[in-house]
């Protein structure tokens, strides 16, 4: 019998219908993934689980265990054994790990805290999943992958029999996925269900029983994971066939555009978050950048672009012009563009239309005397869309009710508009459905074309080596070795990574 | 290609002109019709400037994601200066505008350097500035009442513009509007993009035109246009101008909205809040001018309490207080509703405890409704 059946069920919007009348059932201790592409309904569907959408919000029945549920609040479903981790972690940074895995629960005797009880017990559910740290920790001093495997521990301690994982590995390196790998794998176990929602096929691939594949709103259908592949699962989310995943152009020249010399940048007096690192870009060439979390890629990537208050040292050259790290103006002057990795944060004015989104970065090109041109706006945001192909009711709709991946063809769209030299891309497929990914490939290709120097940050390794004409690697804020397209596979990449062995940089 | 044209209506801005709506058709028959009197009309427009000329730049500064609690003092002390350099030491009206409205540029350039480059909360920074402006205020006049300001002075706040030129700039303002809508057409024409109906653009305006043309109306039986109303509209219209259609106005929004992707898209973060501090400045000094010239002299209570009139205005008018959002003309329409429900309530003679209790439910009525709202379209 299935722990677990949805039947039916159908979540209306005003306008839009999220849910037709979808099906799905997952049987007990399974791993169970659940893919689809952006806006295909999965996280609809969870919070109708969950009870953010109470009962009587939607048509169609839960059932868990056989018996109908009628959850009003999360803490209904909760009750009924149902806990869900959200891709945002939900966790109070400025608290320890022991008060975060209780919240809402907290051991109490005689009314009042008890503080030893907490600490004990969270030490155990630490330990089970795999984290040798102390409870006592406050949770902004951890890494993203212990965070997440924080937010696993604080649902297991709440005896739940089915945790639904909304994107897991999104922001996981890829070590921490093997990691968390591991604990599913426990989970199973130990018989606990896990609704496993995500974009990565190759992990769904490894780890799950079945698949259920949604496509707008309607189920497609449900699939042993040993009887498919990432193709047929891949079909099923687009109704077509996806041939080639990664389609690399070599469109490198010999013409360099961007030259660091032992370049390290300091926050803080002799605190460097980057260390003397060295290297060459070059125009139409895609420089893949791959690390682990907290490698320093992100930082170089901002640092260059002036994102931080502070100093640098060593030297960048421009076109073979020297470059200093001054502000995002600056560094928009002389042609680079930043794509960063958390677009909510760093890309978009939320509350800002399409339009104003787009010409952020750009409005000296549309107005005179500071005076906007709002048609000349509207032109340069329609022909960008029309590019990127976003998918918007219109330019002057609010960014904030966009999909992640056409959020993320705004934010391209604003920089291809500041007509960049030297792009760089901080995973820049992250958390994006496939069609937007393959969009976004073939637009890097475009602009290698137009000779446009790109640094692509990754921790896809798929994404890096298809996409990369080179790949470095970085950790503990230096570079560990440079692998041509020739040299670079997972292994290699990973041998680096981890600081297996240092290459000697070849030029 | 075209873009498609929403028909989609500013939601918030409609429930403010029924709330208003409302609140008048209340008052007037309460108070037998004398409520929406020429007279009581010019009375209300010039009560509210003050708030109103505050609340245009407390906007901005909301916008921007701060706060200033220090308008009220720092209008006192500007319209102290007034007084005191025209009454003390003789100043002719011009010069003493002109110093006024520096002083109220410097102060607003202190405020700012603190809050941009110095890192302070504008809270904390403008609660000191509360103190040390009244503070310095007290010095300044050692408490005296500073009176009386000369004839040119007084134009400012108590004059009226005569009937004939009063309908004269009606008709200027009417036609310029007709003259923005066409060339607005023409340029969207030229670069194919989709146009509403001409009937629906020129419509509005033919209904605008009326309504402007009927308020100056009312206003002209009695005694004119207002002339301390006259610069409210003039400074709203320019910062509506300010906010919609120049990058700097782009940039304020940019910054309350998401201050870490507006510093990323090249935006000079510092530059632009200490802007905005001195345009806050700027406008105190203003209200100041106009507030001493009512009055007729320069007091050490003018204007207390005024900072909290002026937020709860913008607050009113739909402005977000975690930055990002908002408008001018809602803010003056909130300034409207304020100035209204004091009229009305001192017309029908209700103690003035009854006043602040009524406003202050007010003022939490609006924000939950904008809540709820919100809520509503988030599904």
């Amino acid at each position: 019998m299935s722990i677990l059946e949805m039947r039916g069920i159908t979540k209306e919007f005003p306008g839009v219908k999220a849910l037709d009348n979808v099906n799905f059932k997952v049987s007990k201790g399974e791993i169970h993934a659940l893919c689809g592409e952006n806006g295909a309904g999965k996280s609809t569907l969870m919070k109708v689980l969950s009870g953010v959408y109470p009962h009587g919000t939607y048509d169609g029945k839960i059932l868990i265990n056989g018996k109908e549920q009628s959850f009003q609040t999360i803490r209904d479903s909760e009750n009924a054994g149902v806990t869900i981790i959200y891709q945002e972690l939900a966790l109070v940074k400025d608290m320890t790990i022991a008060e975060n895995i209780f919240l809402g629960n907290e051991p109490k005797s005689k009314g009042l805290l008890d503080w030893d009880t907490m600490f004990k017990e969270a030490n155990v559910w630490l330990k089970k999943v795999g984290l040798s740290i102390d409870s006592s920790e406050k949770v902004s001093n951890l890494g993203i992958g212990q965070q997440q495997l924080i937010e696993i521990a604080k649902a297991l301690s709440k005896k739940c029999d089915i945790i639904i994982m909304d994107e897991p590995t999104a922001a996981l390196a890829e070590g921490e996925v093997d990691i968390l790998m591991g604990i599913l794998n426990q989970l199973r176990r130990e018989g606990i269900t896990v609704i496993y929602i995500s974009h990565k096929l190759k992990e769904v691939m490894k780890i799950s029983d079945q698949v259920t594949v949604l496509r707008d709103g309607q189920t497609i259908g449900t699939r042993q994971t040993k009887e498919t592949d990432e193709n047929g699962i891949i079909s099923m989310m687009v109704g077509r066939e996806l041939k080639d995943l990664f389609p690399y152009q070599d469109n490198r020249t010999n013409d360099v555009i961007l030259e660091l010399r032992n370049y390290s940048f300091f926050k803080q007096k002799r605190i460097p978050i980057t260390k003397n690192i060295s290297l060459k870009l070059h125009k139409g060439e895609v420089l893949g950048i791959g690390g682990l979390m907290g490698a320093g890629r992100t930082e170089l990537a901002t640092s260059l672009f002036g994102g931080y208050e502070g100093k640098g040292d060593g030297s960048v050259l421009i076109d073979g012009k020297s470059y200093e790290v001054k502000g995002p103006k600056e560094a928009i002057d002389r042609g680079l563009a930043y794509v960063s990795e958390d677009r909510k944060r760093y890309g978009l004015v939320l509350g800002m239309d399409v339009a104003q989104n787009t010409t952020l970065a750009s409005l000296g090109k549309i107005s005179s005397l500071s005076f906007i041109n709002q048609e000349q706006e509207t032109v340069e945001t329609e022909k960008f869309n029309a590019k990127m192909r976003v998918k918007t009711p219109s330019i002057e709709t609010k960014v904030m009710t966009l999909s992640g991946g056409n959020q993320q063809k705004v934010v391209l769209s604003k920089w291809l508009m500041s007509g960049p030299k030297i792009l760089i891309l901080d995973e820049p497929t992250r958390g994006i459905d496939v069609g937007a990914k393959q969009e976004i490939y073939k637009l890097i290709n475009e602009l290698t074309e137009q000779g446009v120097g790109i640094i692509m940050i990754s921790s896809e390794l798929p994404e890096l080596l298809g996409m990369s004409d080179r790949v470095l690697v970085m950790a503990d804020k230096k570079v560990m070795g440079e692998l041509s397209k020739e040299e670079a596979n997972q292994e290699a990449i990973l041998k680096l990574a981890t600081g297996g062995e240092e290459h000697e940089k070849p030029h | 290609m075209k873009n498609r044209i929403s028909f989609k209506m500013d939601v918030r801005a409609y429930t403010l002109i029924i709330a208003l709506l409302l609140i008048f058709v209340v008052f007037t028959i309460l108070t037998n019709g004398d409520f929406i009197s020429s007279r009581n009309i010019a009375n209300l427009s010039r009560q509210m400037t003050v708030i109103g000329i505050l609340a245009v730049g407390m906007t901005l500064i909301i916008v921007a994601g701060h706060i200033d609690l220090s308008v009220g003092s720092l209008l006192g002390l500007t319209g102290g200066i007034a007084a005191i350099l025209q009454v003390w030491y003789g100043w002719s009206t011009l010069p003493v505008i002109i110093v006024t409205v520096l002083a109220g540029v410097v102060l607003g350039l202190w405020q700012g350097w603190w809050v941009a480059y110095k890192g302070v909360p504008a809270f904390i920074v403008t609660l000191g500035g509360m103190m040390i402006f009244r503070g310095i205020l007290l010095g300044i006049s050692g408490g005296q009442t500073v009176a009386p300001m000369s004839e040119s002075f007084r134009v400012i706040g108590q004059s009226y513009i005569p009937y004939l030129i009063g309908y004269i700039l009606t008709a200027v303002f009417i036609v310029f509007a007709f003259l923005m809508v066409g060339r607005k057409r023409k340029r969207r024409q030229k670069l194919d993009l989709a146009l509403k109906p001409a009937s629906l653009d020129y419509g509005t305006m033919v209904v605008v035109a009326v309504l402007i043309t009927l308020f100056v109306y009312m206003l002209n039986r009695y005694q004119g246009i207002p002339v301390p109303l006259l610069i409210l509209l003039v400074i709203a219209g320019i910062f509506v101008f300010i906010s919609k259609n120049t990058t700097f106005g782009r940039h304020i929004y940019a910054i309350g909205g998401n201050q870490e992707a507006a510093k990323l898209s090249g935006i000079n973060i510092k530059r632009n809040v200490l802007s905005v501090f001195v345009i806050m400045g700027a406008l105190s000094a203003i209200a100041g001018i106009v507030l001493t010239s009512r009055l007729n002299a320069g007091t050490v209570g003018a204007g207390q309490m005024y900072e909290l009139d002026a937020i709860a205005a913008v607050v009113i008018g739909g402005t977000s207080l975690m930055g990002g959002v908002g408008t001018i003309v809602g803010s003056i329409l909130g300034a409207l509703i304020m100035a209204s429900i004091d009229n009305g309530m001192s017309m029908m003679n209700v103690a003035p405890f009854w006043q602040y209790i009524v406003k202050g439910l007010i003022l939490i009525l609006a924000v939950w409704l904008d809540i709820s709202s919100k809520k509503k379209n988030a599904l």
